[in-house]
């Protein structure tokens, strides 16, 4: 047992770091989603100059090939500095990996590239209005016309679709089928007369995700990743591939926001001392920062674990479902810690940190939903790791 | 970075889970739990000579000179078996005459502790006082060349087996103190935990001559102390484990309206919930047990952590598990009430979920930063 790191993984996370502090942009401007994603983009291409990009693709396609523990420092590392995300994260965790896992060397050639860089924006287009947790059901069609695939449907939950150029599609190929067999994996282009954009508004306001319309949208037969009927197969290795990078920046992240939890307490007035006197809030926020140790501990040992077997096991739900946990526990404190004031948002003068816990609040809902949901996490704990019966 | 069991480690936890598995089925825990003195003679004499008794005292003493990581991973198995067994506070002892004991001290009494020759039991709280660690209040009263010692100790565990007692007094000192010495008195309570018993003792001007009072300082034994969290923190977690197993393994086999109880939702999903606790709390016990032997200057903060964990699940996944054994659960017959009883007394010993808790606020919110991450 060594729970530090080893000389070479040191000399990588120093690396890293010092890259990160000489490069890394800052915040991101306080502004719409348009600026917000050209900074991005702009990021990504710095990153991807210095071959940080497709940290975890190998390097024959361009990516750096860094080991699961090098891609968990690089994570933890530009969580803990803050840096942006990369304009393509959907290309970059999902997209690449899947094409270089079931794609043809042709398709090899023609996406990985703009993926890397960010020319090229991506999409994952799974759910559907009337599938989501069980996304096997989902009912957009597609049927072959020549050489080509025509598309009728609708997806939801898009995130960046308006701007995405390719949509990664699971779509019906074989309406006679059983349920996981009948789908087929196509790349879309987005930009057709075919496809309509809806941009749907979350309850924090914001819009990162959308509705998208099909109406004879067309893919070439070339675009079919992994072979006709094989679409299930595809969209579930690229879900299950967690990758490691994943776990270690939202930990590094959730450090982060603990720091500031703690220095809100110091700063905020309660009970005649401050919050962070208050034997209440000192139980509460001791129980949250002994999760985070435990939660990155239990990524620890199922990086170990991972790196031994060499596939992520199912345990790694419980780490997805914990994260989403501490994240909302985490925010409802910090309001609770405001008191009154924690009715004012962003754009209050009054607000206690610009609203930042508002909205950190709001957008932590989501967190036990997005990625699959605590209930299902819950579902996949009990019967795959657990061995215990299915309902279904 | 590795976060595993090495290959020896390894050997010790399926030597433990063997041994215990096989030595401690559920009717002779149930004879042991119902025997006046719940002591267990015969599978001492076994542990010691597995050499448990001094697994993680120096070898310099005839121990074998283990860590804290080896320490846990037994105490795991101990939890797990749920075996009656004064090893808890005799290991204690043996750490506490290994910091604070002079040579001679350790000759006399550490060596044939580590054998499991002599058994010896801390006694710490003081009867009608905050049971809170490091808080003493019996004096230590100046008699010719020794201390003279007079009140009552409480909450005394494993007193019925001891050879020695280690008494605390409000100077931060440790005294050695032989249970058959004059003006002492052992007086059984009625524990929840059949399985571990707890006792007051009574001293009435008993004499202790300065050979048998430790050098040691009150500040020495704190990472004695935290040790203890980390194994007792251990044994709830075997507690955890072992009222998962069998709550998985009933729900599998109850059957109701046609079909076993664990594919109903309400059910899976509390055993999923029982698994993240105990996973959580082995994660904290491991990461804390590493500090111990390879970074100390984490471990009060580790400690308190694995122990704030691990009391809170230690009863909480028997309880759970209870319920989703039903009305049989409740029962004295099933076997569960007898882990829920000493995940619960674990949770009350050697510091409160809150008390830790308390000791993590005062580190972070110190300016303290949070364990640091790789």
């Amino acid at each position: 047992m060594d729970l530090t790191l080893s000389p070479s993984e040191e000399e990588f996370r120093d690396e890293v770091r010092a890259w990160l502090e000489a490069n890394h942009p800052g915040p991101e401007p306080e502004a719409g989603l348009d600026e917000v994603m050209a900074f991005r983009g702009e990021w990504q291409r710095k990153l991807h100059e210095a071959g940080w990009a497709g940290i975890s693709w190998p390097k024959e396609f361009g990516g750096r090939g860094a080991t699961m523990i090098e891609q968990a420092i690089f994570a933890a590392e530009a969580s803990r500095q803050e840096a942006p995300s990369p304009a393509n994260v959907l290309g970059l965790a999902m997209g690449g990996p899947v094409v270089i896992a079931h794609g043809t060397e042709e398709q090899k050639a023609r996406y990985l590239e703009p993926i890397l860089t960010g020319e090229e924006i991506w999409c994952q287009g799974f759910s559907e209005p009337e599938s989501g947790s069980d996304l096997a059901s989902l009912k957009t069609r597609a049927v072959k016309d020549g050489d080509e695939w025509v598309v009728t449907g609708q997806k939801v939950w898009t995130t960046f679709a308006q701007y995405a150029k390719w949509c990664m599609l699971v779509a019906r190929t074989d309406p006679d089928a059983p349920k996981h067999q009948g789908l087929t994996y196509f790349l879309l282009d987005m930009e057709q007369e075919g496809v309509q954009t809806r941009p749907l508004v979350q309850i924090t306001g914001e819009g990162e995700f959308n509705e998208v319309f099909f109406e004879e949208a067309r893919v070439p037969d070339a675009n079919v990743v992994g072979g006709v009927g094989n679409g299930w197969a595809v969209a579930i290795t690229t879900l299950m591939n967690e990758r490691a990078g994943l776990a270690f920046g939202a930990i590094s992240q959730i450090q982060n926001s603990l720091g500031r939890l703690a220095k809100l307490a110091q700063e905020t007035r309660s009970n005649g001392g401050t919050a962070a006197e208050d034997p209440y809030f000192r139980q509460r926020i001791a129980q949250l920062y002994i999760e985070v140790e435990t939660m990155r501990l239990n990524a620890y040992r199922g990086l170990t674990k991972t790196m031994q077997s060499g596939i992520p096991g199912p345990e790694g739900s419980l780490g997805k479902w914990q994260w989403a946990d501490i994240n909302q526990d985490l925010t409802e404190l910090a309001l609770e810690i405001e008191g009154a004031y924690s009715m004012l948002a962003r754009g209050s003068e009054h607000a206690v940190a610009g609203g930042a816990w508002q909205y950190g609040f709001l957008r932590s809902r989501a967190n036990s939903i997005e990625g699959g949901t605590t209930d299902i996490l819950r579902n996949i704990i009990a019967e795959r790791v657990l061995g215990l019966p299915r309902l279904r | 970075m590795y976060f595993d069991f090495t290959d020896e480690q390894q050997a010790i936890k399926a030597t433990a889970h063997e041994f215990l598995g096989s030595r401690f089925k559920s009717e002779r825990m149930r004879e042991i739990a119902a025997s006046e003195s719940g002591f267990d003679a015969s599978g001492w004499k076994e542990m010691a000579e597995l050499g448990w008794a001094g697994l993680a005292l120096p070898e310099e003493w005839g121990g074998q000179g283990l860590g804290t990581v080896e320490l846990a991973i037994l105490f795991e198995e101990m939890g797990y078996a749920l075996a009656p067994s004064p090893l808890l506070s005799n290991t204690i002892v043996g750490l506490v005459l290994a910091v604070g004991g002079s040579e001679e001290q350790k000759e006399r009494w550490l060596r044939p502790l580590a054998a499991g020759e002599l058994r010896g039991v801390p006694a710490l709280v003081d009867a009608g006082a905050a049971a809170e660690p490091g808080m003493f209040a019996m004096e230590a009263a100046a008699a010719g060349d020794g201390v003279v010692l007079n009140g009552e100790k409480t909450l005394v565990l494993d007193a019925a087996s001891a050879d020695l007692l280690l008494v605390a007094t409000s100077d931060g000192r440790r005294h050695i103190v032989e249970k058959d010495a004059e003006g002492v008195t052992v007086i059984p309570e009625v524990s929840i935990d059949l399985t571990r018993r707890l006792s007051s003792i009574r001293f009435d001007a008993v004499r202790v001559g300065p050979e048998a009072t430790l050098p040691g300082e009150q500040s020495a034994y704190l990472p004695v102390l935290h040790r203890a969290c980390v194994a007792i923190a251990a044994e709830s977690t075997g507690v955890a484990q072992r009222s998962l197993e069998m709550s998985v393994a009933y729900a599998k086999d109850r059957q109701q309206f046609g079909r076993p109880i664990g594919a109903y939702q309400a059910v899976s999903h509390r055993c999923a919930q029982m698994l993240l606790e105990t996973e959580n709390s082995r994660s904290a016990v491991y990461g804390a047990a590493w500090a111990a032997d390879a970074e100390p200057e984490s471990l009060p903060l580790a400690a308190s952590m694995a122990k704030a964990y691990a009391s809170d699940a230690g009863w909480r996944v028997p309880d759970a598990a209870i319920q989703v054994h039903g009305g049989i659960g409740f029962t004295w017959e099933h076997d569960l009430h007898f882990f829920l009883k000493r995940g619960r007394a674990n949770a009350a010993t050697f510091g409160s979920a809150k008390w830790h808790r308390e000791q993590v606020a005062a580190a972070v919110l110190a300016g303290e930063s949070a364990p640091a991450s790789a």
